[in-house]
């Protein structure tokens, strides 16, 4: 007896709700620094803002032993050019990567100047980044000395965009070696490793709570952040944090423009809990966000499409050569050593395939040849890449049970024969708050971390952000002095947190979610017109007035749901009126306006940002680089840097 | 036919992302820890695997497989429609995730 209904037929009734229900019921918890978010970004800032010997309270939505994208493991630590194999240097490739316009400087300068430092801390603490056990002799970049194992992963060509998939040249970079700034690492060792050494340093850990939003001084939208409120997501308890720095490390928002009520979890390339409550809620507080009008393509886990790491690509990944049905090899590249680490086909060669299945010169479906490989190289992607991938492993591990054996048997591939997603299902395109040097954002006492910084979402880039941003906030607490909470901000966020534990009636979070899903798709997709985005904002704001407090919840992790909403469409509220703000076309942006058709114009190279003051929208720009010189500044503002963690 | 029909709307789907091998399981809860999104809750029966709950909110992400410390307890049980294909190079023969 597993599932739910089974007890109806049993017992005629369904289980009681193994918690207990603690809505009327409120902790306070003081703090030094508070981390929002025990994902990897969340757990390496409350370990070094704990390291600095302050006190540290991390709050995490799920479990901090496996939650977060980097939760379930990592395959590749990306961008580390300070490793001892590197062939380049840290500083230019930092400049190289920054090269796209609206990536995050600062964050990438701190990731390329520390990761491989965060890396060794990791070992440290008892994570796998080395094949000690000599499983992988022989494969290619793996140095016998070091143990290290260089992936084959960008290795020349760094873009995923069609037509900026060129090969790389630095000057730092030796001719006709490859740059080796990307690790293999055993991650699936890394979160339970990283809660340990939480609870080692003393930090006090609330998991299965969600924070709903930031206090500010006075409870003035735009004050300093002296706090935030939350509420346990099984028991239904509220909780007051008060602190003097807070660290924002929370997910991005992957699932605002679509939602499949029957795969709810399954919707996207994340899992259900990546809402955006971050942005949401600093949106809410007052903190300048950026790059809000990005749009993503949502090519993987629709729920609609078959799963592989989401469903892109299946078995295109590392050095698995793509062949079609009879065995006939196809211009794909493999993201492996023969092609540099490119992902996706040029236009040219996609066109040559498209021609080509067209024709009937290539035969669908296609298949990735794992047989074809060399012995050692399989297992390397099979094992050690897919092994310990996030969300990877099981399905390795289930279609081994189901007969697959990589020696002998082609993989699938999906791609063609499943369909394209419309343009109207997309992704919120990773915007988030404005950060300065010390990774604060344009609030006092908010740091931010991880993907929630306008940057890409990949796991060494959370880990050192993380690390970094949780020793400037604990500088930053030890500077100020304690605030008084505001008691009517604490009251109002009660009331708008409970609101849908009262009603009897009325609809549920699923509803609400696929309501705000559909407003994003007519109105903020593919067609962006002036006329359109604001009616987008006329219907999340008819949602907000006439479906919102129709929201109603049966226990308190459905409750968590419906608050998800809630910061779904404040998100979706900041999008909107970023795009209304942007009256620009751009590709890197995947942003196009029919109204404002030039793509890319001069004038409109700048970041825009929008913020709340007094609850009404207010629009900004800065420089495209505003951090000015990268080598410059870090160095500025990180003179007392120790390295590698040398205390106990 | 003993069994009493109830009127149960329609069961959420997939019901069932995992399915508990109650021999194995001894109901240590563990899985219901390490979920991301607590698709899981404890059994009131002590000692029975723990019920799922939130079916349609798993993104199979493996941590409750991965991390069972008596393997063998639980396993995963693709959807229908995302059950995987592939193909014997020796024969040919095109082979699917029927387990």
């Amino acid at each position: 007896m597993t599932r739910w209904h089974d007890f109806i037929e049993k017992d005629g009734r369904p289980p009681a709700w193994p918690y207990p229900i603690h809505y009327d019921k409120e902790q306070e918890i003081d703090t030094d620094v508070l981390i929002i978010g025990g994902g990897i970004a969340g757990c390496w800032a409350a370990i070094s803002a704990a390291r600095k010997g302050v006190r540290v309270t991390l709050v995490e939505k799920g479990d901090t032993v496996r939650s977060g994208a980097g939760g379930p493991g990592c395959d590749h630590w990306c961008n580390a050019p300070a490793n001892p194999l590197s062939n380049v240097d840290p500083d230019e490739w930092a400049q190289h990567m920054t090269e796209p316009p609206y990536s995050n400087g600062i964050g990438t300068q701190i990731q390329c100047r520390e990761d491989w430092d965060t890396l060794l801390e990791m070992e440290q603490m008892g994570g796998k980044i080395r094949d000690t056990k000599d499983e992988y002799v022989g494969a290619k970049g793996r140095d016998e000395k070091t143990k290290l194992m260089i992936s084959p992963r960008y290795t020349k060509v760094h873009s995923y965009i069609p037509g900026m998939q060129k090969p790389v040249t630095l000057k730092s970079n030796p001719e006709g070696k490859l740059n080796n700034v990307v690790i293999r690492v055993w991650g699936s060792t890394f979160k339970p490793v990283l809660k340990r050494e939480c609870k080692r340093l003393g930090v006090k850990i609330f998991d299965r709570v969600m924070v709903t939003s930031l206090l500010t001084e006075k409870g003035v939208q735009g004050a300093r952040v002296i706090g935030a409120t939350g509420f346990n997501n099984r028991t239904g308890e509220f909780m007051v944090f008060k602190s003097k720095a807070a660290v924002l490390a929370t997910a991005g928002d992957w699932s605002l423009f679509l939602m499949n009520t029957e795969l709810a979890g399954y919707n996207f390339f994340r899992s259900r809990t990546t809402t955006g409550d971050g942005a949401a809620m600093a949106w809410r507080a007052g903190a300048a966000l950026t790059v809000m009008e990005r749009n993503g393509v949502l090519m993987l886990g629709t729920g609609f499409k078959h799963t592989w790491y989401g469903g892109a690509g299946d078995a295109s990944y590392e050095n698995v050569p793509i062949v079609d049905a009879n065995g006939k090899r196809l211009p794909w590249p493999t993201q492996g050593w023969e092609d540099a680490g490119a992902m996706r086909p040029t236009p040219e060669n996609m066109e040559k395939i498209i021609k080509g299945i067209q024709s009937g010169e290539y035969a669908l479906p296609f298949y990735g040849d794992f047989p074809g490989m060399p012995e050692v190289e399989r297992r390397a992607t099979w094992k050690l890449m897919l092994g310990e991938e996030s969300t990877t492993r099981n399905i390795t591990e289930s279609y081994e049970k189901g007969g697959f054996d990589p020696a002998k048997h082609l993989l699938q591939n999906y791609s063609f024969i499943e369909g394209n997603s419309p343009a109207q299902w997309r992704t919120a395109g990773g915007g988030g708050p404005v950060v300065d040097w010390d990774l604060k954002s344009t609030l006092d006492g908010l740091y931010v971390a991880g993907e929630q910084t306008f940057s890409a979402g990949d796991h060494s880039y959370a880990a050192a952000t993380g690390r970094y941003a949780g020793r400037k906030a604990a500088d930053y607490s030890q500077q100020v002095g304690k605030a008084e909470i505001s008691k009517d901000q604490v009251t109002l966020e009660k009331a708008r947190i409970y609101a849908p534990v009262r009603r009897t009636d009325g609809i549920d979070w699923k509803e609400l979610h696929a309501g705000i899903a559909r407003a994003m798709q007519y109105f903020c997709s593919e067609y962006k017109t002036e006329h359109l985005l604001k009616m987008g904002l006329d219907a999340l704001k008819e949602i907000e007035e006439v479906f919102v407090p129709r929201l109603y919840v049966l226990d308190p992790h459905k409750l968590m749901r419906g608050i998800e909403d809630l910061s779904l469409l404040a998100h979706g509220q900041a999008i909107i009126n970023a795009s209304l703000a942007r009256k620009a076309s751009s590709r890197m942006l995947n942003f196009l306006r029919i109204d404002y058709p030039k793509v890319d114009p001069p004038d409109w190279h700048k970041f825009v940002t929008v913020q709340m003051e007094n609850n009404k929208v207010k629009v900004g720009e800065m420089p495209l680089d505003y951090w000015g010189d990268m080598k410059a500044n870090y160095e500025a503002r990180n003179k007392d840097y120790a390295g590698v963690y040398q205390g106990k | 036919m003993a069994k009493k029909t109830y009127a149960l709307p329609n069961i959420t789907t997939p019901a069932t992302p995992v399915i508990f091998n109650p021999e194995i399981c001894n109901g240590c809860n563990h899985c219901v820890e390490v979920c991301q999104v607590d698709v899981y809750i404890p059994n009131p029966e002590k000692g029975k695997p723990p019920v799922i709950l939130h079916p349609d909110e798993c993104w199979y992400c493996g941590c409750c497989v991965n991390d069972c410390p008596r393997p063998g307890s639980i396993a995963f049980n693709w959807p229908v429609q995302q059950r995987a294909y592939w193909k014997d190079k020796a024969t040919g023969k095109v082979l699917r995730d029927s387990q």
